[in-house]
């Protein structure tokens, strides 16, 4: 069976800027795929070329084994998409925005209302709600509610979490875990490096290139060797002196601590007490575990 | 096309309409404030003339032929100058648009038969200094002709009768009204579609509507099609308000009136979409459309006619939709004609209304 969403070689620019540079990864049928980079890496563009809204200027792209370019107008009953900025009619209730969804694909929300329900049924309480007038988590609710009624085999998720607070989205995540047990083929991108793990396989992006497409698991292997936390009472000091020192491969902030990257024959007792001798406070230095910000951040140094 | 899809983009279109805090307003009260205000400010008769006389004969006859000025409706006095240098700086304060000079010995001369009466008008305002100039000098022939009949000189001066065909009265309302009727059309149905559909490209709702099985005639034709609606209430109003405030009802058909109506906001509803289909922003749709109408109102033959312009000009007008709905207008509104006589009129607006509404749909691109 063919991968349900195929990328090869696509390149995509504008004007002087590429935004998309012979990007190729495959996403199988029912898999949840996480797209992971910063603001700016071309998240948006590719999400564009898989929704037909765009073509890439090299490569092709098929969704469901129907070229993006070609077949687009097939297409377009069989994706979801959810653009990153909320787009549903904000002078028109939460059932009218459903109804109208519906409407446009000839499907009854009867029908389908399996589907959307463990995204609809908070929303269900209230709704004769102007759109516009619901919370950031409620409209997320809505917006995937609308994009799902037609039963889309693939649904495109452009940063649906961005702007929604730390409980909503860690529900938001557990909703797309639901619709993914219903076999529906989850395409979904972020910039929160924490909800990589959320996936089962994730591509990195940055800058319109593909650096890596593996498991989470499988990215942060081997991330561990000679990675470690450092504290220190003054930390921007610490990060001075430790970057100076040539054991240190590199060193970043990350949270409350920082991240140590040390080269071979990196000793953490002796660099704390060499530290310490040097008139730093309260330094600890100890094993961290690598995650996919510590890869990210390797990778694109 | 799928009816059911355009039935449900259809709906959704009216119902944020009516939920728009400004646009049902601007549909009701618009119209009225025009209507009611308008026809009373473009105005284009010529009154309140300030006539100044450099009277120099002093003679029961020039005494007459001033005070019969003072009595017309069009002219006023302003003031009875010694000397011309007197007039003139009268005319340089503002206070007279027309010099009349009486030269000195003019009743003796008259009867001789060789005297000359000397007006000169202040030409900045054109349309005034002419007519100005044209009713003082009617006035005094009416005085003069008067004079000599009295005194038994004996001229046969040929009468004219002038009989003004379908506006009587030269009723410069009864000419406005079906004009402004046609503004309103423009500036809503021009100016609210282009509104619409920018904004749902600057809400992002576009980029939902665009991965839909939504075709983009469809999507278009419900952009166009509550305009018609939306036409057909302004018209109303402005109808009635014609018919209750100044007393002018259409001599043709509505029946008439509103095809031209749904025709015309066809026409400007697909010149709205087109532009929107151009802008990003509603700014630069704002500004693309309002040199549009600028052109529909100067050239459209709403306030000049068309054929006092120069030729070549002329020719352009044939390509400004406005023309044929206002000389329908006109005619229906004053001569009671019908659709049968207007053919060439309703055929070319009809065209206009296909050929804008194509350029709508070719022009909006669900793909980029």
């Amino acid at each position: 069976m063919s991968p349900a969403i195929e990328i090869t070689g696509v390149t995509k620019r504008y004007g002087d800027l590429t935004a998309l540079d012979n990007v190729g990864f495959d996403v199988a049928e029912g898999e949840m795929f996480g797209l992971i980079g910063p603001d700016g890496a071309g998240k948006s563009t590719l999400y564009r070329i898989l929704a037909t809204l765009t073509a890439p200027d090299s490569g092709t792209a098929a969704v469901c084994g129907l070229d993006t370019v070609k077949d687009y107008s097939r297409l377009r009953t069989m994706i979801g998409y959810m653009p990153e900025r909320f787009s549903l009619y904000q002078d028109l209730t939460v059932s009218e925005n459903l109804q109208f969804f519906a409407s446009l694909f000839g499907v009854s929300i009867k029908e389908n209302y399996d589907i959307i329900a463990p995204v609809f049924a908070q929303l269900e309480r209230f709704p004769d709600r102007k759109a516009g007038a619901l919370s950031g988590g409620m409209k997320q609710k809505l917006a995937l509610s609308c994009a799902l009624i037609h039963r889309p085999r693939i649904l495109l998720l452009d940063e649906p979490t961005t702007g929604v607070d730390a409980v909503s989205r860690s529900e938001f995540w557990d909703m797309l875990s639901t619709l993914r047990e219903k076999g529906i083929t989850i395409l979904v991108s972020t910039s929160y490096m924490d909800e990589a793990t959320r996936c089962e396989r994730i591509a990195l992006i940055d800058k319109g290139k593909i650096l890596r497409v593996n498991t989470p698991e499988g990215l942060v292997a081997g991330l561990d060797e000679n990675l470690y936390n450092a504290s220190a009472y003054r930390m921007f000091e610490l990060l001075t002196r430790l970057r100076q020192l040539p054991e240190v491969d590199d060193c970043y902030t990350f949270g409350a601590t920082l991240h140590v990257v040390g080269r071979k024959g990196f000793d953490q007792v002796a660099v704390c007490q060499k530290l310490q001798s040097e008139g730093l406070e309260d330094v600890r230095v100890y094993p961290a575990q690598g995650d996919i910000e510590d890869l990210f951040i390797k990778l694109t140094r | 096309m799928n009816p059911r899809i355009l039935k449900a983009l259809l709906i959704k279109e009216i119902k944020l309409m009516k939920r728009n805090p400004l646009i049902p307003k601007i549909i009701i009260a618009m119209p009225i404030m025009v209507m009611l205000v308008l026809p009373l400010v473009a105005n284009l008769d010529v009154k309140n003339v300030g006539v100044t006389v450099v009277d120099n004969d002093h003679s029961q006859l020039s005494r007459r032929m001033i005070a019969d000025i003072e009595a017309s409706e069009y002219l006023t006095v302003s003031a009875v100058a010694e000397t011309y240098d007197e007039a003139i700086a009268s005319v340089e304060r503002g206070e007279a648009d027309v010099i009349l000079t009486i030269p000195p010995h003019y009743s003796r001369e008259i009867v001789e038969g060789n005297a000359e009466l000397d007006i000169e008008a202040n030409g900045v305002n054109a349309t005034k200094g002419m007519l100005g100039a044209q009713y003082v000098s009617q006035s005094a022939m009416a005085t003069l002709s008067q004079w000599r009949s009295e005194n038994g000189i004996a001229v046969t001066v040929p009468e004219t009768s002038v009989i003004n065909l379908y506006n009587p009265t030269l009723n410069f309302r009864n000419y406005m009204i079906p004009a402004l009727i046609v503004v309103l059309l423009i500036i809503i149905c021009g100016f609210l579609p282009a509104l619409n559909l920018v904004s749902e490209k600057e809400s992002g709702t576009i980029e939902a509507m665009n991965v839909t099985p939504v075709s983009r005639f469809a999507f278009v034709l419900s952009k166009l099609i509550p305009f018609w609606i939306v036409g057909l209430i302004v018209v109303t109003v402005g109808m009635i308000i014609g018919w209750l405030v100044y007393g002018l009802k259409p001599a043709g058909s509505l029946g008439a009136i509103y095809l031209v109506t749904i025709l015309f906001s066809l026409t400007m509803s697909g010149l709205g979409v087109t532009i929107a289909n151009k802008s990003a922003t509603m700014l630069q749709s704002i500004f693309v459309m309002f040199a549009f109408i600028m052109i529909f109102q100067l050239m459209g033959g709403l306030f000049t006619p068309i054929r006092s312009m120069p030729e070549w000009a002329q020719y352009i007008t044939y390509a400004i939709p406005p023309r044929y709905f206002i000389e329908i207008m006109r005619s229906v509104y004053l001569k009671g004609a019908g659709i049968i006589d207007l053919w060439p009129q309703y055929a070319a607006i009809a065209a206009f209304a296909l050929l804008l509404s194509l350029l709508a749909a070719i022009t909006y691109n669900k793909r980029t």
